[in-house]
């Protein structure tokens, strides 16, 4: 497995940003209420990740250790304020949407997380690459979360998709059913709660059971204990 | 020879628990009778579908978790579960609701947790919350008593309006909260609540025919039900007095000081004993041994706790009762009762762990 590879399984699934990090919670769970407004700022935070990873990664050199922090914030905060500035300029319906959970971005962890634990110090490509593949799990994990909400809540799928796609994206909408009452749980705050505790589950069970499958195979062969275990370590250690 | 030695406790309670489940449940029943004749038979159908529903979703995950299903089932603690949850609801309620309701205080709320005994919270109580904050609209449409109808119930009604929302002469559930003048009837604490948020007193809010001399006409004989069943519990040992005792007592105090103060915006103390679900949380609800207060002392700061909260909410919060948000927020803060109140094992000095922590 190369790096770019092993990055791509890191952000996406073994280290996942929402799922196993459970860094950035509070926009998780406050912009999931439809798939539309989850897919606007997982969007929105891949661009960050990726801008702030490639121009952490660009100037780690020349960053003194003891100020670094301070340098990323300000990297941070000058990009996300450029990208709202964007959405407010090219999705305005959206970015009235989401409201002030745009500008705090800034204080997403997984941002500065991801600036300080990876992009300070790797390379150019493999840090920009690490932006991408930990924006894009935190995206599919808000998506998920937002779809779900959305089905459940208000029986509809990508409602308002038109605020964040153009207008042609009213055909996108689906109404799986009709309902007079809405379930207001789903849509509000305790429901993006038990639906984020159900993903996790979801998550560590499909885990156990590759795990499991894992472990059959080891005991089969003999031989591959001792290797397989030396190089499970040798994983575990990055 | 040689002696068996057994580690404590040595006296152990024969009790067994789907034979207190199963009491509890028992004990239920005036309660359930008071329902149904001031509202009609609805509670009953009600019953029939949360036990049905609870049976089926606990059969249903425990098979999932590869547990012993029939065994599990006999112990009675899903029907208790249903039967809590099915008399909390409105009588009319539509049959979704109860089902949603149950199955989310079976799966969720108890069997997610590691099933019965590790349970966080009262599963009837969290479900009576999901559904109240989700479906506010249906879990407030409780009918007057049946003598303030205007539409004389029909006996085939409560099974017409829940499962098509119309009664069987075609009634809306609006037409049938409205008495012979066109009024619509609230219960009375939510009536008092509108009434005071409007600047009437409660003298004046009182006047309307659904108050009778104590709490609302079928409501305090309902409450006065489930303390019968509730005495009958505590005379069978399934309780013991602590957390009712300190509820009641928190929520007459409570009362009382704030009648005293000011008698025009406050309730009477007799009106929040009678009222709403304050008997039916005292005796069955918060004396649940599971979420419960686990010490002596822990169970009447719980108890108190309760009724504290009970009183807060029903007077400064948004909704008219509070019993499952009360109850819910206790739960919560059990874990932390009962650290602080662990009483003095035998043989030790009462600070003992409190010399330890010195050193």
């Amino acid at each position: 497995m190369n790096q770019y590879q092993e990055i791509a399984r890191q952000g996406l699934w073994q280290n996942n940003p929402g799922l196993v990090q459970l860094l950035g919670l509070c926009p998780l769970l406050a912009t999931s209420s439809t798939l539309t407004n989850a897919l606007g700022l997982g969007l929105a935070t891949v661009l960050v990740l990726m801008s702030t990873n490639f121009v952490v990664s660009l100037i780690r050199h020349q960053v003194p250790n003891e100020i670094r922090i301070p340098v990323f914030v300000m990297v941070i905060a000058a990009v996300v304020t450029a990208i709202e500035q964007l959405m407010h300029a090219y999705t305005y319906a959206l970015y009235q949407s989401l409201g002030i959970f745009i500008p705090l971005i800034v204080t997403n962890c997984i941002v500065i997380g991801r600036a300080e634990a990876f992009a300070s110090k790797n390379a150019i490509l493999p840090a920009t690459v690490d932006g991408l593949m930990m924006g894009l799990g935190f995206t599919a994990v808000l998506a998920s979360l937002g779809a779900v909400r959305e089905v459940l809540g208000q029986g509809t799928l990508f409602d308002g998709a038109d605020a964040l796609l153009g207008s042609w994206a009213t055909v996108l909408r689906v109404e799986l059913y009709q309902s007079d009452s809405h379930f207001l749980l789903a849509i509000l705050p305790p429901g993006a709660f038990l639906v984020l505790g159900c993903l996790i589950a979801a998550k560590n069970a499909i885990d156990l059971r590759q795990k499991k499958k894992q472990q059959q195979v080891k005991t089969i062969t003999r031989a591959r204990v001792t290797h397989s275990a030396g190089a499970e370590s040798a994983a575990g250690g990055n | 020879m040689s002696f068996r030695i057994a580690s404590s406790p040595h006296n152990h309670s024969q009790q067994q628990t789907h034979v207190l489940m199963r009491k509890v449940v028992l004990a239920c029943i005036p309660g359930i009778a008071a329902q149904c004749y001031f509202f009609g038979f609805g509670v009953l159908l009600q019953l029939l579908l949360a036990i049905s529903t609870a049976l089926a979703s606990e059969a249903l995950i425990l098979y999932w978790r590869g547990k012993p299903v029939l065994v599990r089932l006999k112990d009675n603690s899903a029907l208790l579960t249903a039967v809590l949850l099915a008399v909390a609801i409105p009588p009319f309620a539509p049959w979704w609701i109860i089902l949603l309701g149950t199955a989310f205080a079976i799966i969720v709320v108890k069997q997610l947790y590691g099933g019965l005994g590790h349970n966080l919270f009262n599963p009837a109580m969290a479900a009576y919350v999901l559904l109240l904050i989700s479906f506010p609209q249906q879990m407030t449409s409780w009918l007057p008593p049946q003598s303030l109808q205007a539409q004389q119930q029909h006996l085939l009604d409560p099974v017409c309006t829940v499962f098509t929302n119309f009664s069987c002469a075609g009634y809306s559930m609006t037409q049938l909260k409205t008495d012979a003048d066109g009024m619509t009837m609230a219960t009375p604490l939510d009536t008092l609540k509108t009434d005071l948020a409007a600047g009437r007193t409660v003298t004046e809010s009182q006047q309307h025919k659904i108050f009778a001399a104590v709490g609302g006409i079928g409501w305090n004989w309902v409450n006065l039900a489930f303390l019968a069943g509730g005495l009958w519990l505590l005379q069978q040992k399934i309780i013991q007095w602590r957390i009712p005792v300190a509820l009641l007592g928190s929520l007459a105090l409570c009362s009382l000081l704030a009648y005293l103060i000011d008698a025009d915006r406050n309730g009477s103390p007799l009106f929040h004993l009678f009222s709403g679900g304050t008997m039916l949380a005292a005796f069955f609800i918060a004396t649940d041994p599971v979420s419960a207060s686990t010490t002596e002392r822990g169970r009447l700061i719980y108890g108190a706790l309760i009724g504290l909260l009970i009183f807060l909410i029903r007077r400064f919060g948004g909704y008219p009762d509070a019993v499952a948000f009360a109850v819910m927020l206790a739960n919560l803060a059990v874990p932390l009762i009962d650290y602080y109140t662990r009483p003095r094992t035998y043989g030790h000095r009462p600070n003992a762990h409190k010399h330890k922590g010195v050193h």
